[in-house]
């Protein structure tokens, strides 16, 4: 049944709340593994591509309050300022708000050209409030951005893989 | 987005615009809040308790990978270690003989001048439980915390030298900031000559950077820098970093001088808590006054 489902109805396919709660857990994990070095610098900000799919595709169910709340417990588990990750996953999850019907338009391909904008300005607003508070701005930084851009596609794919069988068993 | 707001056949609350508006403004709050005062930090460490399994859990594959590692080194490495090893331990064990008189020496002397004896710090051996994912800042974790009675403000060292500072304490973790942060200072003296300095970080986990040096000062490639103990967060004598390059460019007023931190400050497992403080001295009495009281923070005017 899955691959009689037309494209273009794909975001339509439910997602219970546990599952959007574990996916942005899992993320969140992803994200305080031992990273170090160059890896540090290439690593993909999972909370953030999680987050923007959920925007992206649910977007009357995870929202700004949402990824803000994220953000703070990333906040806490980096060290860094209280409000830092958030600010910058409000202002992510505004842009997949915003762009969703938009994205939905466009084959994965495509997308990913439609997301890296929004990641870059999350990236963006997160390295602005360093500059702000440290006065210095480390470039490899936004390294991150581009990387989580490429795993759009691989991560949608992902996600839509997950949420078919549910479809099947409600069906 | 008006599109939305047009045809509203379902009350959604506010608009996206507004939400963005009212959590934007809300995390500027907290940032300032956080960044200027002190409020937060109850908060912070209610959620960190909370968030502590999930940490430790994400350190698993790592230390997984470490103990198989462990368990599949060779024998010929094993046997190879123990010689080196043992070797090391002849030697030390005559340094140590020759240490001790020293110590004693010096014991008198310092008795003879009646300086304040300051040697002999208590100390605390404490595991790193994961290192800083942010590529911004150079910290540490450790799995000491208030419950073990760690304070902010107090050294962190390996067996060869400074590694960093606790800046911050929850209940079973704290929060190390490595000399080789870029926020960081510490007041040294080269141990050839004596000369007074500080050293900054830069970031890399294996750069320091000795700043504000003149052109015509006295150092070289290899001097040791270590702690000078003013500013009274580090005890003197502890060794700090190496000087590795120096760069003298008559048409600039300093030295551009790089250092290499003698601790493994991205190698090691297990770090040593030094818990006493050293006392200072009492600040004379006509200088209360003018000069500001000193602060708990780190301090970086030696």
């Amino acid at each position: 049944m899955s691959a009689s489902l037309p494209k273009n109805q794909e975001f339509l396919l439910p997602a219970s709340n546990l599952f959007i709660a574990l996916s942005l857990l899992v993320a969140l994990l992803l994200n305080w593994l031992p990273w170090q070095g160059i890896w540090l610098a290439l690593r993909p900000d999972f909370v953030a591509l999680v987050a923007l799919y959920w925007c992206i595709h649910k977007p009357y169910r995870v929202g700004i309050g949402v990824a803000w709340l994220v953000g703070i417990f990333a906040d806490v588990a980096n060290a860094s300022l209280f409000g830092q990750h958030a600010l910058a996953y409000s202002v992510l999850a505004f842009g997949g708000i915003v762009l969703h019907r938009r994205v939905q338009m466009f084959d994965l391909r495509q997308q990913t050209l439609q997301v890296f904008p929004v990641l870059l300005l999350a990236y963006a607003v997160y390295a602005a409030v360093h500059w702000q508070l440290h006065g210095y701005v480390a470039w490899e930084y936004f390294a991150g951005s581009v990387v989580s851009a490429l795993l759009w596609a691989p991560l949608t794919l992902l996600l839509q893989a997950l949420r078919r069988p549910r479809a099947e068993a409600e069906l | 987005m008006e599109h939305t707001q047009s045809f509203r056949f379902f009350n959604r609350g506010p608009s996206p615009a507004v939400r963005l508006a009212f959590f934007v403004l809300l995390s500027l709050l907290l940032l300032f809040v956080d960044a200027r005062f002190k409020y937060l930090e109850s908060a912070r460490n209610a959620l960190s308790i909370l968030l502590y399994p999930l940490q430790r859990l994400v350190a698993v594959p790592g230390s997984l990978w470490q103990q198989a590692d462990a368990f599949l080194t060779l024998q010929s490495n094993l046997i190879r270690e123990n010689d080196g090893l043992r070797q090391q331990h002849s030697t030390d064990a005559v340094q140590l003989q020759q240490l001790q008189v020293l110590q004693a020496e010096n014991r008198n002397l310092r008795q003879l001048l009646a300086v304040q004896q300051n040697a002999g710090y208590p100390m605390q051996l404490a595991e790193i439980a994961y290192v800083e994912r942010d590529i911004f800042k150079r910290k540490l974790f450790l799995d000491k915390g208030a419950q073990a009675s760690v304070q902010a403000g107090q050294v962190v060292m390996d067996d060869t030298g400074i590694v960093g500072q606790v800046t911050r304490v929850h209940p079973w973790l704290s929060e190390v900031t490595l000399i080789t942060d870029k926020d960081h200072a510490v007041p040294v003296q080269v141990l050839r000559t004596g000369l007074r300095s500080i050293v900054f970080g830069s970031g890399d986990t294996s750069e320091l950077a000795l700043r504000y040096m003149p052109v015509s000062a006295d150092i070289q490639n290899g001097d040791t820098l270590v702690t000078s103990g003013i500013g009274g967060t580090y005890p003197p004598g502890l060794p700090v970093a190496r000087v590795s390059r120096i760069e003298r460019d008559p048409a600039y007023p300093f030295a551009r001088i790089q250092c290499t931190p003698i601790a493994g400050v991205a190698r090691q497992r297990h770090l040593l808590i030094l818990s006493g403080l050293p006392k200072l001295p009492e600040r004379p009495e006509e200088e209360t006054a003018a000069a500001d009281k000193p602060g708990k923070g780190r301090r970086k005017k030696p």
